[in-house]
């Protein structure tokens, strides 16, 4: 009893993840801000931005599991970095405004494409993974 | 730091957070947590962009509740990652629930959201 507050683990876990999501909102703004997508054109910018995301978080889960880093590690890049650089509501905005604006075939190639590339990049970021680990 | 950094920033730490700690509400066989972050995200999302677009709110306020709050709080990596995980534990059906129930809430949300600020 040595009487120094220390933060307890669920305090610290949080203030992980607020960090990594910070700097996961950070991320996607910038690029968002570097390639804006027109208001009537294919969303690009959030179609890479979670496909990417999904990838990382495939390679990340084997290497939390492979690796065993400080317990933080995972908060803070799974749940704060990756969870706030991806994003849900950016897509199913940009494919409500696709409908409303009139660009059905568009709206349902996002609606389909997004979700069957980003299970498809959670596998093959895990794959790679272990093709990695495997090689060392 | 520019103001409208900050308020992404604050606004997506706050957002994480909120996700996290729905999560960890939902148990461990289907994630209800990261179903209402996407869900509830997606609606209010959809009220500040058809907000904005009305000139209704401001750019540091749409920085702040849409890009940091909405995008933070909302997560594809999480989601993806949750229908495989189900999927490989021979939960196909609930995978499959899980990604049909979050597309059609959320699609759903995002419009009901945009209608408000264009209700009388």
């Amino acid at each position: 009893m040595s009487g120094v507050r220390r933060p307890g683990p669920a305090r610290a876990v949080t203030a992980a993840v607020a960090c990594g999501g910070a700097l996961g909102a950070l991320a996607r703004y910038g690029l968002g801000t570097a390639f804006p997508a027109g208001p009537d054109a294919f969303p690009w910018t959030t179609l890479a931005v979670n496909v990417s995301g999904c990838l990382l978080i495939g390679a990340l889960v084997v290497w939390l599991v492979a690796a065993e880093p400080h317990p933080l590690a995972g908060p803070f890049l799974s749940t704060g970095v990756l969870g706030g650089f991806t994003t849900f509501s950016s897509f199913a905005v940009e494919v409500e405004g696709l409908v409303r604006l009139g660009r059905p075939a568009a709206a349902l190639a996002c609606l389909v494409a997004t979700p069957a590339l980003a299970v498809a990049a959670v596998l093959a970021g895990a794959a790679l993974a272990r093709r990695v680990r495997r090689a060392r | 730091m520019s103001g409208l950094l900050l308020a992404v920033a604050v606004g997506g730490a706050a957002g994480a957070v909120l996700r996290h700690l729905a999560a960890a509400r939902s148990g461990p066989h289907f994630p209800w947590g990261i179903l209402a972050a996407n869900t509830a995200a997606s609606f209010l999302l959809g009220l500040l962009t058809a907000g904005a677009a009305a000139g209704r709110v401001p750019g540091w306020a749409f920085a702040l509740g849409g890009a940091g709050f909405c995008g933070a709080l909302s997560t594809y990596s999480t989601l993806a990652y949750d229908v495989v995980r189900l999927a490989e534990a021979g939960e196909r059906r609930l995978a499959a629930a899980d990604l049909a129930l979050t597309l059609a809430a959320g699609r759903a949300e995002a419009a009901a959201g945009a209608a408000v600020p264009r209700l009388p």
